[in-house]
């Protein structure tokens, strides 16, 4: 049962190899699975180095996006005016297609660098935001009532109350940030590339597409694929892990 | 200690208290008794300060309105922080009021020991059982030392034996500390048990029917004592008339 999903993806690979040998399709149009890797054996440093660079830019989004997150959620969380002027806002970046907006923000912010981390901060946002938010308002109304009854100002509700019981949350969230991040990293690579500057993966399948290099853009591909895995299973099992080592997970 | 005094409160078109006077001697045990929506709760509010009153007025002897860590609070669920552990439960009312730690967990560990938790400092509220769990929330409430002692229900999501169990210890408790509790509660059986004085109140809108004052000086045998049944008979005949009225 556990083995179930490796036997079937090795099953699928076996059968896609199988396949392109027995149709005899050029690998220019279907590479196989092996064509692949001998792609990414051609060139395992330059591909490795994009696959960094792409990362750099998705951590330091994730980073920005958090700690935005966290501070609009907290400013939220303590203001009644506030969240009803910016919750309309937060939804508008939500709703905003990335692609169409890249342009404008790549020739704005002129550093190529900070103009990838401004788009994969815009897409990674609201997610940790949204949650963190949802994390401060989550704690009962009683435990409310007794840091009142004890005269706890605003503050100490905060530090004691609403910022741990939003930890959860905010971990939740900082998973699908994480995920949203790589995308938008990708997205804004794939608009600045396009202009002629960046290193990243997804310059490297724009490039290998103009050479009809199509095992390569498979090879960047599969690397793009794990990267997101781990960044999803890596910031779950940190979820898990601060909450177990908190106890209440 | 307090005077409620036509005390009136209203949210939206209910009435949730109207006209409700009642005074509380300090070192009382009064149960306030009756069915959801008598305002029972409500007026526990009140006098705890986490609600006003629309009309009339709460006053304290000498004008002494108690100050943070003077009015104890334990509510129907143990309401502890799920990431603490229990003495950082018990520690919380100290810290919010300015305790420093040094001083504050000897004060901790003794409200844990009074209520038969020595031992469990370290254990984290899943860990624990609901009875458990409602002793911590019980030793938070007692850690500053309160004069009052305000309680919701706190027994309702027990089981019985467990509820007995705990009845008789916070009877013991309250003859040990002295302090002052008001008691909430819609069971018979619990309010003729603990209370010296139980209150009767009726919904729609929440008034005070009549009060009632225990003959029993209750301990663990009171169960058993034909006297108790004749309180919890008189107390059901009231309880039945006032509801009919």
């Amino acid at each position: 049962m556990k083995f179930a999903p490796a036997l079937f993806g090795l099953a699928s690979l076996l059968a896609w190899e199988a396949a392109v040998r027995l149709t005899g399709v050029p690998s220019y149009l279907v590479p196989g699975p092996l064509a692949i890797i001998a792609a990414f054996l051609a060139d395992p440093t330059g591909l490795l180095t994009s696959l960094g660079s792409t990362l750099l830019v998705t951590f330091a989004a994730l980073l920005v996006a958090a700690s935005l997150g966290v501070v609009l959620a907290v400013a939220i969380a303590s203001s009644r005016l506030l969240p009803a002027a910016i919750q309309p806002w937060a939804v508008v970046l939500q709703v905003t297609p990335i692609v169409a907006i890249a342009p404008l923000i790549i020739v704005w912010v002129g550093n190529p660098f900070a103009s990838l981390v401004v788009c994969a901060t815009i897409v990674a946002f609201f997610p940790v935001f949204a949650n963190t938010a949802a994390g401060l308002a989550s704690a009962p109304t009683e435990l409310a009532d007794l840091f009142r009854l004890y005269g706890a100002g605003r503050f100490a509700t905060l530090r004691l109350l609403r910022l741990p019981a939003a930890l959860p949350y905010f971990l939740a969230g900082l998973r699908i940030s994480g995920g949203l991040a790589l995308v938008g990293a990708v997205v804004a690579e794939f608009v600045a590339g396009s202009g002629g500057f960046a290193s990243g993966l997804a310059y490297r399948i724009l490039e290998a597409g103009y050479r009809l290099q199509v095992p390569r853009m498979f090879a960047a591909l599969v690397l793009l694929s794990l990267a997101g895995i781990a960044i999803n299973l890596g910031l779950g099992g940190l979820a898990d892990a601060v909450l177990r080592r908190r106890g209440d997970g | 200690m307090l005077q409620v005094q036509a005390v009136g409160r209203r949210f939206g078109t209910l009435q949730a208290l109207q006209d409700v006077s009642l005074a509380i001697d300090a070192g009382e045990f009064v149960a306030l008794l009756g069915p959801s929506g008598c305002g029972k709760s409500t007026l526990l509010r009140l006098i705890a300060g986490l609600d006003r009153p629309d009309s009339g007025h709460l006053t304290w002897d000498a004008d002494q309105q108690p100050k943070p860590g003077e009015i104890g609070f334990v509510f129907q669920d143990a309401t502890l922080l799920p990431w603490a552990s229990a003495a950082d439960n018990v520690l919380l009312p100290l810290r919010l009021t300015g305790v420093p730690r040094s001083q504050a967990m000897p004060q901790v560990h003794a409200a844990l020991h009074r209520v038969g938790l020595g031992g469990f400092e370290a254990a984290r509220p899943r860990q624990l059982s609901g009875g458990m769990r409602m002793r911590v929330s019980i030793a938070r409430a007692l850690v500053t030392r309160p004069l009052l002692l305000l309680m919701d229900e706190p027994f309702a999501a027990l089981d019985e034996f467990t509820r007995h169990r705990l009845q008789e210890d916070l009877l013991a408790l309250w003859q040990d500390l002295g302090c002052t509790v008001v008691f909430v509660t819609h069971s018979i059986y619990e309010a003729a048990f603990l209370a010296r004085r139980i209150v009767l109140m009726t919904p729609r809108p929440g008034r005070i029917d009549q009060e009632i004052v225990s003959p029993l000086h209750a301990d663990a045998q009171t169960r058993l004592d034909p006297a108790y049944a004749a309180l919890v008979a008189q107390v059901t005949r009231e309880m039945a008339r006032a509801l009919a009225a």
